[in-house]
């Protein structure tokens, strides 16, 4: 049900923000694509609209925070939250010999995590006597309701109403009080309005997730503090890398070059390249334990099949007007490979290298979420059997946001370091 | 004994399906230092194999060719190729991918660094040195493929249409550029071209060649070359005999063609 409303609310900032910069921005913007009579099919003229990427991202926050009561979205977007406060409402016990009588219980509601206070009230007449209960929002709580009162269950009491409304054993009924179950034994189940907000166990508010990062950055989660799980993860995944770029870049160049060496590794990597590194968890482990040696080598194993491959295509994508210049131009066959064919395969390389480390990053976090003593997969791991979402959520947050500087970074180093790629 | 002589070089590719083709056929030839020569021919005549054949590249099923005395084995600096596109080094600026043989003979810059700006303001690339190689025209690219290939002083250039992707104006410039060097520098040059008028005003020798198998049908001596060193090339092209040179040598590859068409034809 949420999730629906979720979804047409979505669907809804949509539309509303593409009509609303269409004709608020829009137009006012003349370039040469808006001169273009045909964009659709044109790709060209396709370029990512940012005020769509900037609506998007404030959207994914707006919902975040609407439907957690967040702080930093103004109340009037929270979606309807938990009844919180006093309430109160009244029960009519019948006791064994039919007579009835009313009383009263009130009820205190205390928000999310708060601490909820008990308190007294006066017990009131007749034989059914007022009652106290003190709970949380999102809860439901048994209440007791005749621990005060001088025809008990035990006697024969039972309860036939509850704000007038009958009701018997095993039977619901809701009131603008909130949802009353009796339970079988006769005890009230009391239920106030759960409202559209979710509960921080199952989604923390934004400011939540910041604030418990600002608190682990400065103590530490688990023995160590957050930069050290995720410098652990960093680490593993540029040694597991490096390690692969170094022993595979020479084995795809050998491949290249020789067909000796192509005959011989074609078989294994042709095998291990549809191997999800994933699936080598269990194997490493086995061979060799949790520590630091079996996680670098699952990612030197992650690393190394795309270098090889990447290094391989590298080589045999050289014009061979290149290598036949090379030659006629007096050069040996080392310089070949130093001027000519390293340069060449280096477009490939970087390529091979993004994907390279954009797996090995997604195979440290699963590796770590099987075993680990730190890492941030281990960190999130942990978190979760104490339900601490609001660390998982920071872990995800975080392990995208490094994958995407990962990608950034291998990217300006490509700009800088084969400006030719693709212009030849 | 100086030049390049091409002796009874035949060429046979036995393809995977059992068929050979007979690229080349007794071919022979002999081009004395500082001969200019173009060659024509239709398409798949075996022009481009017998290029690789004389770089080196290729070795003859039949035959063989001698260079300076010597029997040539393989790639070697003293016979330097122009390739139509596509084999400057992208990742050297303008004037590294010049100074690339001299430097891979490793000579210092002393040593190359007057003679490589000499050719880079030959060329009329002196304002692009330091240009990146994608940065530049297809025209300034062929500059750059024949300044590279002269800095490494070769005595014969082999050149494979290296004007076949530019567009006419440049065209007309770079056949200028080429006729001057030649002059400059009196080096040895076979040039292959599928343009008539190209071989006819770059080659003091032209040579026309048959299909299946490949061999020379016809040579001819001319005269256009020389006048072309120091006249406008349109004036060349008004001059006595080329008219009628160009027709006669048209009408040979178009019937060259014809007959390949209608090999082709039967065959269906
Ligand atoms: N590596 C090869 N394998 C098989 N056949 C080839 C090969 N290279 C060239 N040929 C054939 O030899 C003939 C001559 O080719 P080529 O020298 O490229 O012709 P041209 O350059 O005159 O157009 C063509 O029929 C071509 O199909
Ligand atoms: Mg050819």
């Amino acid at each position: 049900m949420i999730g629906l409303m979720i979804l047409l609310v979505y669907v809804a900032i949509f539309i509303l923000s593409f009509l609303a910069v269409r004709f608020l921005v829009h137009k006012t913007t003349r370039d040469f694509t808006s001169l273009k009579t045909v964009t659709f099919g044109d790709e060209s003229a396709v370029t990512a609209n940012r005020w769509a990427s900037v609506v998007s991202v404030v959207t994914i926050f707006l919902i975040w925070g609407s439907f957690t009561g967040s702080a930093l979205v103004p109340g009037f977007l929270h979606a309807p939250g938990p009844f919180l406060g006093e309430t109160s409402f009244t029960y009519t016990l019948q006791a064994p010999d039919g007579q009835t009588d009313d009383a009263t219980v009130h009820v205190k509601v205390a928000g999310f995590g708060q601490e909820s206070e008990k308190f007294e009230v006066p017990p009131g007449d007749g034989f059914a006597k007022d009652d106290a209960v003190a709970m949380n929002a999102s809860r439901s709580a048994t209440i007791l309701f005749d621990r005060n009162d001088e025809v008990t269950r035990k006697d024969g009491a039972n309860i036939v109403a509850i704000d007038g409304e009958p009701i018997g054993p095993g039977q619901d009924i809701r009131t603008p009080a909130g949802s009353f179950t009796l339970t079988d034994k006769g005890a009230i189940s009391f239920a106030p309005p759960k409202g559209l907000q979710m509960e921080p166990i199952w989604l923390p508010p934004p400011e939540a997730v910041v604030q418990r990062m600002v608190e682990i950055a400065d103590e530490g989660y688990r023995d160590s503090t957050l930069w050290r799980h995720l410098g652990y993860s960093l680490f593993r995944v540029i040694a597991g890398f490096l390690i692969g770029a170094l022993l595979g870049i020479p084995l795809g160049y050998a491949m290249g070059l020789s067909a000796w060496f192509r005959g011989w590794f074609e078989p294994i990597v042709e095998f291990m390249r549809p191997v999800p590194p994933l699936a080598l968890i269990p194997l490493v482990i086995i061979w060799f334990g949790i520590g630091e040696t079996g996680k670098i080598i699952l990612l030197f194993l992650a690393s190394l099949w795309i270098m090889a491959i990447a290094a391989r295509a590298g080589v045999s994508g050289v014009n061979i007007s290149k290598v036949h210049a090379a030659y006629s131009l007096g050069a040996s066959r080392w310089q070949i490979m130093r001027h000519v064919i390293i340069p060449n395969s280096l477009p490939e390389i970087f390529t091979g290298a993004r994907v390279a480390m954009g797996v090995c990053w997604g195979t440290v976090v699963a590796a770590e979420l099987v075993a680990a003593s730190e890492g941030a997969g281990m960190m999130i791991m942990v978190a979760s059997k104490f339900q601490l979402t609001d660390i998982v959520l920071m872990g995800i947050i975080l392990i995208g946001v490094i994958g995407f500087g990962i990608d950034i970074l291998m990217r300006k180093a490509e700009n800088f370091l084969v400006p030719w790629k693709g212009r030849s | 004994m100086s030049g390049l002589s091409i002796e009874n070089i035949s060429m046979r590719f036995d393809l995977p399906n059992g068929s050979a083709v007979q690229a080349l056929k007794d071919v022979s030839l002999n081009l004395k230092e500082g001969e200019l020569m173009s060659v024509l021919g239709p398409s798949g005549c075996g022009k481009t194999t017998l290029l690789n054949i004389l770089a080196g590249f290729l070795a003859p099923t039949g035959g063989r060719i001698v260079m300076n005395g010597h029997e040539v084995h393989g790639p070697g600096a003293e016979r330097g190729m122009v390739f139509q596109q596509g084999a400057l080094f992208e990742w050297m600026d303008v004037r590294a991918n010049v100074s690339f043989g001299p430097r891979m003979k490793g000579q210092r810059e002393s040593e190359w660094g007057a003679n490589v700006d000499h050719l880079l303001d030959v060329t009329g690339l002196g304002d692009f040195k330091d240009k990146a190689i994608y940065e530049l025209s297809g025209g300034m690219q062929q500059r750059v493929a024949l300044a590279r290939c002269l800095a490494n002083d070769p005595d014969v250039i082999l050149m494979d249409e290296p004007l076949g992707a530019l567009d006419a104006l440049t065209r007309e410039k770079m056949q200028g550029l080429v006729l001057k060097l030649w002059k400059e520098t009196g080096k040895t040059i076979i040039l292959i071209t599928h343009s008539v008028e190209e071989a006819l005003l770059l080659g003091e020798r032209l040579l026309v060649m048959a299909p299946r198998p490949g061999r020379i049908h016809k040579e001819y001596r001319l005269p256009f070359a020389d006048m072309g060193v120091n006249a406008d090339l349109r004036e060349v092209k008004k001059a006595e005999g080329y008219a009628q040179t160009r027709e006669e040598i048209l009408g040979m590859i178009w019937d060259m063609e014809e007959e390949i068409m209608g090999r082709t034809e039967d065959a269906q």
